[in-house]
């Protein structure tokens, strides 16, 4: 076994990892919210009177409190930090106590009162978009919070060459994140007037925008520090720097430290979800297998607020058609406004909906032309030199779908498992089944926002390394990553490079950690700082000792032949000697990325990834239950930097996507969360699974400065779609509503 | 009068209500056990109660009177070394977020100290109340499968 290496290993495994929530400060106060108990209404008044009288409460801070701006977003400023007037949602925050202690803080908050005037709400897409519906947010003029299409070739043409056409439609649920740390956040005003912020969020700059907001300073007023965090899977962004500048507000008007620390009821309460999609698919094939068109309509629950809606649709419309070749196409994707709670990121960020639908679709297709699944599959997916259904030519990278298909299909025994599948045979008590699915992954950012990243790395004079990147450690061992991206590039043993604590107020934004672009982007900054800080070595050592140096390694300086000059050390002496710092700033800028709103093309990222996993099962024909047997994975990543981590991102992935395939399902009621705490909302547990195969395939990125791409999302959002396909061969039944409800009530 | 980590507390009448997990964050700073969901469905409040498994923020203090408490800070030698099963959930890359390992650690402990050479099915058994959501367990198991071997090498396997 290839040992993990992983910077924060020892102090995690020590518990003495500080989180947002183990810290505290000197005369600090405990602020907590009160959420509404309503998802639509008008806020008439709030009596705060008896509240402000129970022991230990130092202040009720309320929306006229905030000196900022009231309302925030990443997109769409429309996020009230505190509610203003009107309530759309019941993860609403209308006010905050703030108390010596949390118990006080949350024994005064009971007892504010709330005039209300209940609002109609709406509580399906559907509804939203009636043409009489009440306007959720009016100042956006409509509910539709934002449209994307794709054009492409002639949806007529493609309806008349088919042989076969057939409807499908598919539903997916909201998801809770359920990252096991929830938010939480501890603020103060230094000395020299900058807010301080640390807090569970997996995005400092956009925590810093957030805070920045709601005081109405400038941006290099706020210092927003990293600390390690309890999970985050896309679902520590807006609410969490929700919570951090709501922390930062209480922190200002009281003058004191305070910190905001959410339980799970309220984290469940208030924080978004994964987006549930309505999609109607409708497809054409030709007897020889080949998709002749694809024709689609995806509805997004976008909930009360925008969130980050338009970039998660975004990536569903790119994405609408799965990783196969379709000369026309006619998607229609619609971000849309209701009064449940909001949507936002989530691992896979719009593309476990479209998998989900268009993984089961191919298989359909591929059954009522009796052509086999992986024939059916072979025959249309995206090759070297394809094309996209947004006219994007896969040309500058490998085209690796036959590779990771193959290691998946062979590993798992699949051509011969597939045919002792059960199809609900009423002599069995317990019907097996086999399943697999494939995608291809956009990477990173891709033409919703700009993508661009920094690392700092500035060697000491004892010749020990300060490492620092526009990358957040989410978890997944991003900081690991660049350490090791850095000792390789430097040839210098891990031991010699820190990664810095990193601080906004340091480094410059180099985005948000998402769409699994750390150690792309990250790691593609770190390359180039690392290349960076060897020129300037090597040109001190050409200068003043005339030798020219071609290789770095464990910790040497060698001349071309291989004969060394000095080592490390001597020649990080020599440049401090010379007035040299051997001081790199390195980036990373994307390639550039195209597209056109219009007709859906361009070229919409400037790499890809691909994968397939495999999922055997069985399923008990009296009572549902379905037992994991086996789950098998092959991705392409670029270059393994971190071969143990990349094997836990996939194990993470498929298993958090078995479970959205499986079970997971946040209900609402009246817009509510009806789960109130994880007792409620089922994740996977070790007992419920197999053991797991990771094949890791390394392509290396020509895009890429260290050759890596990404693994976080691709490992998620093919597993359910694999499970239901199992499902399918088990029990002879189509599941096109996620999750899959097999059980007899 | 309660031992934790070997240090023994005697605990004033005013705390006796307070929550195992509150008292070890807030009062003795041993923020290694931590709080993920308060009702004792996560696992991350782990703690060990004269060797048994329990969840700290479902006991209150006079529950564990004249009790022995481990909890993670407990474990390593004081040397600052690890613990071979600290060693081993490093080693295995069973570590990512970091915010169920105490939890799994000493669960983890609890079974390898009753049974030195559990089956992967009996690991997942002892694990089944910790959550984890990152790493999908698997090495996690990894880790402890390992540590059974460094911990008693003389067992048979």
């Amino acid at each position: 076994m290839e040992k993990a290496y992983r910077n924060d290993a020892y102090a995690k495994v020590t518990g003495k990892a500080k989180y947002a929530d183990d810290y505290s400060m000197p005369y600090m106060l405990h602020a907590v919210p009160l959420h509404s108990p309503v998802a639509s209404a008008y806020l008439k008044q709030i009596d705060c009177s008896e509240a402000q009288n129970m022991p230990g409460v130092i202040r009720v801070v309320t929306a006229t409190d905030i000196p900022g701006k009231i309302k925030f977003g990443q997109i769409i400023p429309d996020y009230p930090t505190l509610v203003h007037k009107r309530i759309r949602s019941t993860g609403d925050v209308i006010a905050l106590v703030v108390a010596e202690s949390r118990e006080q803080a949350l024994a005064a908050s009971a007892r504010i009162k709330l005039e209300l005037q209940q609002r109609p709400a709406l509580y399906t897409a559907e509804e939203a978009l009636l043409p009489d519906a009440e306007l959720i947010n009016p100042e956006h003029g409509s509910n539709i919070c934002n449209y994307h299409r794709i054009r492409t070739g002639d949806i007529e043409t493609g309806e008349q060459e088919a042989d076969i056409v057939f409807d499908q439609e598919f539903n997916t649920s909201h998801v809770e994140h359920a990252y096991l740390e929830p938010e939480a956040s501890l603020c103060y005003q230094r000395p020299d007037g900058v807010m301080e912020v640390i807090g569970s969020m997996q995005h400092p700059f956009s925590t810093r925008r957030f805070v920045a907001s709601t005081l109405g300073w400038e941006l290099k007023d706020v210092e927003v520090k990293t600390v390690p965090m309890g999970g985050g899977f896309g679902g520590k962004d807006d609410t969490a720097a929700l919570v951090c500048a709501r922390a930062a507000l209480c922190a200002f008007l009281t003058g004191r430290p305070v910190k905001l620390t959410y339980s799970r009821e309220m984290s469940m309460r208030e924080s978004y979800k994964r987006h549930p999609y309505k999609m109607q698919y409708r497809m054409g094939v030709k007897c020889d297998g080949r998709i002749t068109f694809v024709k689609v309509r995806m509805l997004a629950d976008s909930g009360a607020y925008c969130s980050v809606t338009p970039w998660v649709t975004w990536r569903s419309t790119v994405q609408c058609c799965g990783c196969y070749e379709v000369p026309n196409v006619h998607c229609d994707v619609y971000g849309v406004y209701t009064n449940n709670i909001f949507t936002g990121a989530f691992r896979g960020f719009g593309s476990p909906q479209v998998n989900w639908a268009i993984e089961q679709l191919v298989e359909i297709a591929a059954e009522k032309l009796a052509i086999d699944e992986m024939e059916f599959r072979r025959i249309n997916m995206v090759r070297q030199g394809s094309v996209t259904v947004t006219n994007q030519v896969l040309e500058n990278h490998v085209v690796s779908l036959n590779e990771v298909m193959d290691n998946v299909l062979r590993e798992i025994d699949y051509k011969a498992k597939r045919e002792r599948c059960s199809f609900g045979d009423p002599n069995l008590d317990k019907w097996y089944g086999i399943g697999y699915a494939i995608s291809y992954r956009g990477m990173s950012l891709g033409a919703e926002g700009v993508d661009f990243n920094s690392a700092i790395i500035n060697v000491q004079p004892d010749g020990s390394v300060l490492l620092e990147t526009g990358v957040h450690e989410n978890g997944q061992g991003a900081e690991s990553a660049m350490i090791l991206i850095a000792a390789e590039e430097l040839g210098l043993p891990l031991s010699r490079i820190r990664y810095r604590m990193p601080s906004t107020s340091n480094i410059p934004d180099g985005g948000t950690t998402v769409a699994s672009r750390g150690t792309l982007m990250g790691g593609g900054a770190t390359t180039n700082a690392a290349r960076i800080l060897k020129s300037i070595i090597s040109e001190a050592l050409e200068k003043h000792l005339q030798q020219k140096a071609v290789h770095f390694c464990e910790g040497n300086i060698l001349d071309e032949s291989g004969l060394v000059i000095c080592t490390w050390n001597e020649a990080i002496r020599l440049c401090y000697s010379e007035q040299i710092y051997p001081y790199a700033f390195g980036v990373f800028q994307a390639p550039r990325v195209s597209w056109d709103e219009d007709t859906g093309h361009g070229n919409a990222y400037f790499t890809w990834v691909y994968g397939c996993q495999a999922v055997e099962l069985e399923v008990d024909a009296k009572t549902g239950k379905v037992t994991l047997l086996n789950m098998v994975a092959s991705h392409d990543v670029g270059k393994a930097i971190n071969p143990a981590m990349v094997k836990g991102q996939i194990y993470g992935g498929m298993v958090m996507g078995a479970g959205y395939g499986l079970f997971e399902e946040l209900a609402l009621k009246d817009g509510a969360v009806t789960a109130e705490n994880l007792h409620q909302y089922r994740v996977m547990r070790a007992t419920d699974l197999p053991e797991m195969t990771a094949i890791i395939v390394e392509n290396p990125d020509p895009c890429s400065p260290s050759k890596a791409k990404g693994i976080g999302e691709p490992t998620l959002e093919i597993t359910a779609p694999a499970v239901a396909n199992a499902i399918y061969r088990a029990t002879g039944k189509r599941f096109t509503d996620q999750p899959i409800k097999l059980r007899k009530p | 009068m309660i031992i934790i980590n070997t240090k023994t507390y005697t605990i004033p009448e005013d705390l006796q209500d307070k929550k195992l997990s509150a008292f070890l964050r807030e009062d003795l700073g041993l923020t290694g056990t931590k709080i993920g969901c308060d009702i004792g469905v996560c696992g991350s409040c782990t703690v060990l109660v004269n060797g048994e498994v329990k969840r700290s923020c479902r006991l209150i203090l006079k529950d564990v009177e004249g009790c022995e408490i481990v909890s993670i800070e407990g474990i390593s030698p004081s040397d600052g070394s690890l613990h071979p099963l600290q060693q081993a959930f490093v080693d295995a890359g069973a570590i990512q977020c970091g915010f169920c390992t105490p939890g799994m650690v000493l669960s983890a402990l609890a079974l390898l100290m009753q049974n030195h050479r559990p089956s992967r099915a009996e690991i997942r058994q002892a694990l089944k109340g910790n959550l984890c959501r990152c790493t999908g367990y698997q090495q996690i198991v990894d880790a402890v499968e390992i540590a059974a071997k460094t911990m008693y090498p003389n067992d048979n396997d």
